[in-house]
């Protein structure tokens, strides 16, 4: 009996060692090892179960080898007659059994620690769009949308392709290292999956559910990740950046982040009109940031999926029809409410934009209410209607 | 042609009905696409498609019919082929029934009650469905202005009930129609095929009226929240089931009347009415978990 | 296999051949209207060889765009549509119907039978199939796009957000399904019914063991898959809620209904396989199966298994722990019976008299690479593993493991092994080899590097990656170019065979084959055996593994 415990110990500390030379290598190779508990567990599971595996692999191939080196009719073997034997059968059965009861166990505690998660410091609601995420961080009353920040030129290979090709975001997801923050993970059109490999986090973000996930980051620092679940054309390219800062910058973050909430409250009341060459200006990158994955940079979408916009009955025609198709989107389509996501005067922009695009404005062809200037005042007034 | 008589067993020579029926199914399943996205040749081609099915249906059993009289089936081992055939074939329909009996379980026992808050589903409550109330039948869905649930939903102990009655009525008959083919008894073979296939047709006009009732005065519909949706899946394939059976009898039925089928040799006779015992048996199912409880 | 002895008088009459009227139309009914198994078995066979050069073409173009980052040869949509076809296609279109193929053309002159149970039938198996294919290609020419959900196609992507060419899809995958179910029906029948007298079930070749199960599992899920695709029709025009939580339903209960259909269909691509390798290695090796009982429990068990294991995919999709639990441990188990497999091959091959004709490289290259898949997969089986794995090229690497050396491969060695005998004709060994050699280190450059991709963090069916992504990618492209090549040659030599430009084959073929198929000649008569010939089991299956031919004893 002892000796079974000192040879269990032996192979252990092997592993273990094993292990260690796993993690030396590039994280090109491996998976990450991470820079929470359990992004840590799971890698040092993920190590046991290959060596595991390799182990058994150098066994059976090893025998299968030596036959095929020395069974050979070319060297004069002859076949021998056996071929069944029940002993050989139940050992080849028990054991492996009793292997996988050895890698079952420790798989079950790493997952038992999983799914405890119970005393959150913060919650963060995770909503996946089509192709963007949005978190709300439900005790903070902070709530954005982060969108992908690589340019078109980069993906359609026109300028350099930079070093975080799309893995970086517009607004990241700010966290504070050591608190227990746990993910509300959901979805607004299709499912989508959340993951972020440094965390140990993937959860699918299944509409009308929610999901939970957790993560207690040790380290500060900046995580990418990306959408894990096939959720149309724009699967590739919606990334995470998780950014993680020790509590006191995380605090600041915060704040920030309410006064930027109490400047749009205010800007919203005083809404200036702005001229036609800072709406189109405007509106290119708003357009260009959120509108072209579908309707393309050209106006031309992908019809039938994405109708062009250039020459579109409702982006030539009246103007209040098109304000609300983008402030409350087409129900069942891909088209967002995007009234959630921007500003007033984003929208007013982007709307104008559109308008003022691709020949859009051209009256003698589509009549008098082509073209024209949207201002945010009337995105605003529009939105108030709409509430009412 | 090639028909082998040589060797015991038969082999078909080549056939042209099961390319008709490939076609057939084509032209049925190509055209209702078609027609679902608002092409007019759809509809055509699925008129099509419905009548090569038939035609097909007629020339293939025409074929072995013939085939039968002619003593060329009657062989044992032919005849157990033909056996396994139907019963494996029979399996096949009790999985596609499950599919639908496991999304009824599904969305009673798990997804409703999360979407009510029980269990995983605490936060799906909190968050994105707060005035959602999980109970069953669903009469109200978690976001009612996109599906409208019914008002209420049918009661157990009326038509369901004598449904069931029927169907198990007509389960009896079949049986006495077999012990009058066993026995010779011509006669009571075809009253009790005839009893079977009246009970069969009054089943769907029952169901008929069940479902007129179901969509003008309950609102409960095939698009009225996950209640109307299993209700109608299960009930409708059930109801179509009923339908061929019913078919199938009647066909039977003719081939009595013409002296068809001896106590020894009478596969078809089974076959029908294995097929109509299992619609039987997956109306029992229904009347439990649809109507019952 | 269990040892057999052949009766003396089995039939000697000439063979008639098939009946042909001439000119191109009597070709065609010959070839439409036929009810004769090695006809269709031939046609299944060439169905799946066109599908695979049209599936591996698309794969080419996805390797292609992945080539560099950067969009630069199709548009992402069209980049889904080749992921979605390329699997549906494979799994549908060349898996399933190459081993239906070989069934047809094997299982009837392994029982000794004249055909199969259900000739007719039999035909309209096959022939639905060229008409699903049809619809499902004809989605590339529908206004929208072709299906381009993946080959999983999950709800809501696929229902409230499909495509118009979803409806076709749908259609496609009812045919299909009808296809598998009146195939798998024939096939039992044929297997519970036609035996020669005295062939008991537990004497059965272990090809035609493994297609029984097979068929049983074809049977039990094809209609789930229809049910399943039924409802997402419904979801899509017809108002019914199964799958969105606004009426009570719930997307995973799609993912719940298609992998109760898939993980067995999974098995269902590879336990012919397994039959098909337990035919080889024993000729090859001059050596009896080894545990031929045991090989017959453990395939039962994998099927058996199969059922109860398909959350193992859904694993991060939020199912509650218990349940992860339990599917974690159910798939694990499905290690023992397939260790039991293997160990029993390896056993096989040990102290054999073994010589390396290309049948039996290809079987050996399954014995290692399969082997290696079922390591990944059972990494993949690991829950809190999985978390990490799921979803990125590490599972494309698993899979591609256990159906390209595992599935394709045991076809490939499985039509080297028995063209011999349906043709009459040696193939051209000399390129046999170059095809292995070829196919089998090229394989592994396209396939290996997938393994450190998914580990550090590619997703899968993405059609543009993140820089560090490059090297490897390049690497697979290539590989995937080469392996794509060397199937060419594959084409090449059989068409060669078919023709008749190999050497004569003798009736056994191989120095150490057994079983009724052998006693028959090369080509066998068009209905094999007339008159069944009679099953004389070995008097103690102790005895010497003779390998002369019984037949003139
Ligand atoms: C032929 C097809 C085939 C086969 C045989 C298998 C075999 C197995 N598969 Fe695989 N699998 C697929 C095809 C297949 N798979 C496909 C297509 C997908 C992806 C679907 C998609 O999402 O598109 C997939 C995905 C997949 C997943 C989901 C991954 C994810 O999406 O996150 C998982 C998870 O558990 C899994 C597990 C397994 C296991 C445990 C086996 C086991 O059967 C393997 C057993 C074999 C061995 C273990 C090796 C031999 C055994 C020994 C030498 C004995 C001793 C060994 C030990 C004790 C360890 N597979
Ligand atoms: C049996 C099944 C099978 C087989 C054999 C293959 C074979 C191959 N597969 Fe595939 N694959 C799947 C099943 C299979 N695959 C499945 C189920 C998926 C998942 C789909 C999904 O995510 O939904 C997938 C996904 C998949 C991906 C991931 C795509 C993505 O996530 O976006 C990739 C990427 O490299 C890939 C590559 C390949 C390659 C290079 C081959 C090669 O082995 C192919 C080699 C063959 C050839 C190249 C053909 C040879 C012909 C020529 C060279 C000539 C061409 C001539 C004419 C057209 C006349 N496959
Ligand atoms: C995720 C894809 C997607 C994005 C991103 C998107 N749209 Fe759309 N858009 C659609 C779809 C799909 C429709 C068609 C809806 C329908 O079927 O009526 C549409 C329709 C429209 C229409 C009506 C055009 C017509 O002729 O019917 C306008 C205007 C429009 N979008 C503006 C925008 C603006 C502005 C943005 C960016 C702020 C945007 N869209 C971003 C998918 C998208
Ligand atoms: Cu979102 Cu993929
Ligand atoms: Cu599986």
């Amino acid at each position: 009996m002892h000796t079974i415990i000192r040879k269990c110990c032996r192979w252990m500390s092997w592993m273990l060692l094993l292990c260690g030379v796993g993690s030396a290598f590039a994280s090109k190779y491996n998976m990450p090892v991470g820079v929470t508990p359990i992004s840590r567990e799971i890698y040092t599971l993920h190590m046991t179960i290959f060596w595991i595996v390799v182990a058994i692999g150098i066994l059976v191939f090893g025998v299968l080898i030596y036959a095929l080196i020395n069974h050979r009719k070319s060297q004069g073997h002859v076949a021998a007659k056996f071929h069944s034997s029940l002993k050989v059968e139940l050992i080849w059965t028990i054991i492996p059994f009793l292997i996988l009861i050895a890698m079952a166990i420790p798989a079950t505690r790493v997952l038992m620690l999983m799914e405890d998660d119970s005393d959150a410091d913060l919650n963060i609601k995770i909503t996946g769009y089509q192709w963007k995420w949005k978190y709300d961080y439900l005790d903070e009353n902070i709530s954005f949308f982060s969108n992908l920040a690589t340019t078109q030129d980069q993906i359609q290979g026109k300028a350099p392709k930079g070093e975080n090709y799309l893995l970086e975001v517009d607004k990241p997801i700010v966290v504070p290292t050591h608190k227990k923050i746990r993910f509300l993970v959901t979805a607004n059109d299709v499912i989508h999956s959340w993951w972020v490999p440094e965390l140990g986090v993937k959860r699918d973000a299944i509409p009308g559910f929610i999901h939970e996930a957790w993560a207690k980051i040790e380290k500060p620092g900046t995580y990418r990740g990306q959408c894990a679940e096939l959720c149309g054309v724009g699967h590739g390219f919606m990334p995470i950046v998780v950014v993680a800062l020790d509590e006191p910058d995380y605090k600041k973050w915060v704040a920030e982040q309410k006064g930027v909430a109490l400047k749009q409250a205010n800007a919203l009341e005083e809404n200036k009109p702005l001229t036609k060459a800072e709406l189109m200006e405007a509106g290119q990158k708003v357009y260009g940031a959120t509108c072209t994955v579908c309707h393309q940079a050209t106006g031309m979408g992908m019809p039938p999926a994405f109708p062009a916009l250039k020459g579109s009955k409702i982006v030539t025609g009246d103007v209040a029809k098109q304000l609300s198709i983008v402030l409350h989107g087409v129900k069942g389509t891909a088209m967002q409410a995007f009234g959630e996501q921007l500003t007033d005067k984003d929208i007013a922009a982007v709307v104008t934009y559109q308008r003022n695009s691709w020949g859009n404005d051209d009256q003698a062809k589509f009549g008098k209410a082509a073209g024209g200037l949207v201002q945010p005042s009337e995105v605003a007034a529009a939105r108030k209607a709409s509430s009412n | 042609m090639t028909s082998h008589t040589k060797g015991s067993y038969y082999l078909p020579p080549p056939s042209k009905w099961p390319l008709v029926g490939s076609a057939g199914i084509f032209c049925l399943l190509f055209g209702l696409a078609n027609w679902l996205h608002g092409n007019h040749f759809g509809t055509v081609l699925f008129g099509i498609g419905a009548m090569l099915i038939i035609y097909m249906i007629f020339g293939w059993f025409g074929t072995v019919i013939r085939e039968n009289e002619a003593g060329l089936l009657n062989n044992e081992q032919v005849e157990k082929s033909y056996r396994w055939g139907m019963i494996w074939f029979i399996f096949s329909e009790v999985m596609f029934f499950s599919t639908f009996f496991g999304t009824l379980f599904y969305i009673r026992v798990y997804s409703v009650p999360w979407l009510g808050g029980e269990g995983i589903g605490d936060l799906t409550h909190v968050l994105l469905w707060p005035n959602f109330v999980a109970k069953w039948p669903l009469l109200a869905t978690p976001n009612p202005n996109e599906f409208t649930a019914p008002h209420s939903v049918m009661n157990t102990w009326g038509v369901p009930a004598l449904n069931t009655l029927i169907l198990l009525t007509s389960g009896v008959t079949i049986t006495i129609a077999h012990w009058g083919l066993l026995k010779k008894k011509r006669t009571q073979l075809a009253i009790a095929q005839l009893a079977t296939i009246l009970l069969g047709i009054s089943f769907l006009i029952m169901q008929g009226v069940e479902y007129g009732e179901a969509y003008m005065e309950k609102g409960l519909r095939l698009d009225a929240g996950a209640y109307g949706n299993t209700f109608f899946m299960l009930t409708g394939f059930h109801g179509l089931h009923v339908t061929l059976g019913t078919i199938m009898l009647i066909v039977i039925f003719g081939r009595i009347l013409k002296g068809h089928f001896t106590p020894a040799h009478h596969f078809a006779f089974e076959a029908v009415a294995w097929y109509w015992h299992f619609v039987d048996v997956v109306w029992l199912f229904l009347f439990i978990f649809v109507y019952w409880i | 296999m269990t040892p057999t002895r052949v009766s003396k008088h089995h039939d000697d009459d000439h063979d008639h051949g098939a009946h042909q009227e001439p000119g191109f139309l009597g070709f065609v009914k010959r070839w439409v209207f036929t009810t004769n198994h090695k006809d269709i078995g031939t046609l299944y066979l060439t169905i799946a060889m066109v599908n695979f050069l049209l599936a591996g073409a698309m794969a080419l173009l996805i390797r292609s765009e992945l080539f560099l980052p950067g969009h630069r040869l199709i548009a992402p949509d069209f980049f889904n549509t080749m992921t979605t076809m390329h699997g549906l296609i494979m799994v549908f279109g060349v898996v399933m119907p190459v081993f239906v193929g070989l069934a047809n053309w094997q299982i009837p002159m392994m029982l000794g039978a004249p055909d199969m149970a259900l000739p007719r039938l039999n035909n309209w198996s096959f022939w639905l199939l060229p008409f699903a294919f049809t619809i499902l290609l004809s989605t590339f020419f529908i206004s929208g796009s072709a299906p381009n959900y993946g080959w999983t196609f999950y709800a809501p992507l696929s229902t409230k957000y499909g495509p118009p060419s979803t409806d076709f899809m749908i259609f496609a995958i009812h045919i299909m399904g009808m296809s598998s179910i009146l195939g798998s029906i024939n096939i039992i029948a044929t297997i519970l019914n036609m035996r020669a007298p005295g062939m008991k079930l537990m004497q059965m070749p272990m090809f035609v063991w493994t297609w029984l199960i097979t068929a049983f599992l074809l049977l039990a899920i094809m209609p789930v898959l229809a049910g399943t695709v039924t409802m997402m029709l419904t979801d899509r025009h017809f108002g019914t809620s199964f799958f969105d939580a606004a009426g009570g339903g719930d997307p995973i209960l799609f993912q719940h209904l298609f992998w109760f259909f898939g993980h067995p269909e999974v098995y269902v691509l590879i336990l012919p396989a397994f039959g098909v390798i337990s035919e080889i290695l024993p000729t090859f090796s001059r050596k009896k199966l080894f545990g031929y009982h045991f090989m017959v429990y453990a395939t039962a068990a994998i099927a058996f298994l199969s059922y109860i294991v398909w959350v193992h995919h859904m694993f991060t999709a939020g199912v509650p722990i218990q349940a992860a639990l339990i599917f974690m441990y159910s798939t694990m188990l499905i290690a023992v019976p397939t260790g039991i497999k293997i160990f029993n091959w390896v056993a096989t091959i040990f102290k054999g008299s073994i010589t390396f004709e290309t049948p039996m490289l290809f079987a050996i290259a399954f014995l290692f690479m399969f082997t290696l898949g079922g390591f990944s997969g059972l990494m993949l089986a690991i829950v809190p593993a999985d978390y990490q794995y799921q979803d990125t090229y590490f599972v494309v690497a698993h899979f591609h493991y256990v159906l390209v050396p595992g599935a394709i491969f045991s076809a490939i060695a499985a039509v080297y092994y028995w063209i011999p005998k349906w043709t009459g004709h040696m193939y051209n060994e000399t390129l046999g080899k170059l095809h292995f050699w070829l196919s089998t280190i090229s394989l592994n450059i396209t396939f290996f590097p997938m393994h450190f991709l998914g580990l550090a963090g590619m997703p899968r069916r993405i059609p543009d990656y993140a820089l560090q992504f490059t090297d490897f990618n390049q690497i697979a492209t290539v590989g995937a170019f080469i392996f794509g090549f060397s199937h060419l040659i594959f084409l090449y030599n059989i068409i060669q065979t078919v023709r008749g430009k190999g050497k004569k084959a003798t009736k056994r073929v191989w120095e150490g084959a057994h079983g009724f198929e052998w006693t028959l000649p090369s080509p066998p008569p068009y209905h094999s055996f007339l008159t069944p010939p009679v099953f004389v089991e070995e008097a103690s299956s102790h005895e010497a593994w003779d390998v002369s031919d019984h037949h003139e004893k």
